[in-house]
């Protein structure tokens, strides 16, 4: 299938895209946004890989793992939503302190 | 090159082009608002490219689970931040604008784009074709009980990934709790289209989680997009600010939360009892106990997607 490099490097690009984000944005509602963008890319690579097979319908296996990891997603995105609501309402921002020294 | 196979080619050029152009504008909005909007759009393009590349029981369960339920999360999130949030401008900020966090920003985007030269590399490396798994499955799924694939691999071949997904499911919820959970919204009287929507959809809703959860033995389909569309109902009932009587969120709600868990557990004792490895079902029985399981995980699924959208810590006898 000629579409499917195409949607592993789209993957790629959306891993890089996410990790940018979770590097460089102090908020952190961004930062969990950053980790699910990151979390599709590999989802996107790994079913692109499931989609080599030659005349043949595409490997469930991947597709399985692929169904898990998305629940696994949302089940640690509520759980990193109450922390961050737990560190706003600590500090009075959503966001880690600075450790910058100088 | 046919004309069917160009315009697919670009299809999946401006689908493949507009999610990176999602995902960046979702991060980089300076709203959260917004870029919770753009992030659930993405999500929704994303089960656009899962069909083009032939997964549509991931683009079922990324439509219920990533556009639907991470965006309610998100927003709810968003809103319960609203109130001890001072001003929109110090939450974008990127760290700070000082020459140093510049160079830092571009260090940064530089590495991580020699980090995607490389990934595209390996992506390239990779040979064109691969034997998969996908023969062994298809000869393995007349013994499996099911006749769709992808459910044959999540609650046969490889059950026990979904019994430990299951209790993932279950920690986040427990972790949840023993945070202690959060303040009760103020319960506002529902608006009257909210409610009407509420009455209307609910039904459709239980109706098309039971169709996914039947229709997964054979289509694409299954427990957790089941789980997930019955979620959704109970977010939707509680936005539209109806709640659980206070009896049946003791032993009730978490007999429901540990039913599909459990089940499994006893089904994998029983295989390991019977003198066979850990979740190996006779084949004559194997579709009736498949069922069972989806049944159960189901309603687990769906009742702790929808305690973690609600997110108020347990009550029990003593507490309240």
């Amino acid at each position: 299938m000629s579409s499917v490099p195409l949607f592993a490097l789209v993957g790629a690009g959306l891993f890089c895209i996410g990790l940018y984000a979770l590097i460089v944005y102090a908020h952190l509602l961004r930062k969990i946004l950053a980790i699910n963008v990151m979390g599709s890319g590999v989802f996107l690579v790994l079913a692109t890989l499931a989609d080599r097979t030659v005349n043949a319908a595409p490997d469930p296996v991947p597709h399985a793992m692929i169904i898990t990891g998305i629940v696994v997603a949302v089940a640690t995105t509520a759980f990193a939503l109450v922390l961050m609501l737990k560190v706003a309402e600590k500090t009075g921002r959503a966001e880690l302190p600075d450790e910058r020294t100088g | 090159m046919d004309r069917l196979t160009l315009v697919l080619w670009i299809f999946d050029s401006v689908t493949g082009l507009g999610l990176l152009l999602l995902a960046g504008w979702a991060l980089a909005s300076p709203q959260l608002f917004r870029g919770i909007i753009l992030f659930v759009a993405f999500s929704l393009m994303m089960s656009i490219a899962w069909v083009r590349i032939d997964a549509p029981d991931v683009a079922l369960a990324e439509i219920a689970i990533g556009a639907g339920l991470t965006g309610a999360l998100l927003l709810a999130a968003l809103s319960r931040l609203g109130d001890s949030e001072p001003t929109q401008e110090s939450m974008n900020r990127p760290i700070e604008r000082s020459y140093r966090a510049r160079t830092f920003r571009s260090l940064t985007a530089s590495l991580l784009a020699a980090v995607a030269v490389a990934l595209v590399f390996l992506i390239l490396a990779l040979p064109g074709d691969s034997e998969g798994l996908g023969a062994e499955v298809a000869a393995s799924l007349d013994a499996s009980g099911v006749s769709s694939p992808v459910t044959a691999v999540l609650l046969n071949f490889r059950g026990y990934d979904t019994l430990l997904e299951l209790l993932v499911l279950l920690l986040a919820l427990l972790g949840v709790w023993s945070l202690g959970g959060l303040p009760a919204q103020p319960v506002s009287p529902a608006v009257l289209v909210l409610d009407t929507l509420a009455r209307i959809l609910i039904p459709v809703l239980l109706l098309s989680s039971a169709y996914l959860l039947w229709a997964g033995t054979h289509a694409p389909g299954g427990a957790f997009q089941a789980g997930a569309v019955l979620g959704a109902a109970g977010v939707l009932l509680s936005l539209a600010g109806w709640q659980v009587r206070q009896r049946y969120t003791g032993v009730t709600l978490r007999l429901l939360l540990i039913a599909g868990p459990s089940l499994f557990l006893a089904f994998a004792l029983y295989t390991i009892v019977a003198g066979q490895s850990l979740l190996e079902y006779p084949p004559q029985r194997a579709g009736v106990m498949i069922v069972l399981l989806e049944v159960a995980a189901t309603l687990s699924i769906g009742t702790t997607l929808a305690a973690l959208f609600v997110a108020e810590g347990p009550r029990n006898k003593e507490g309240q």
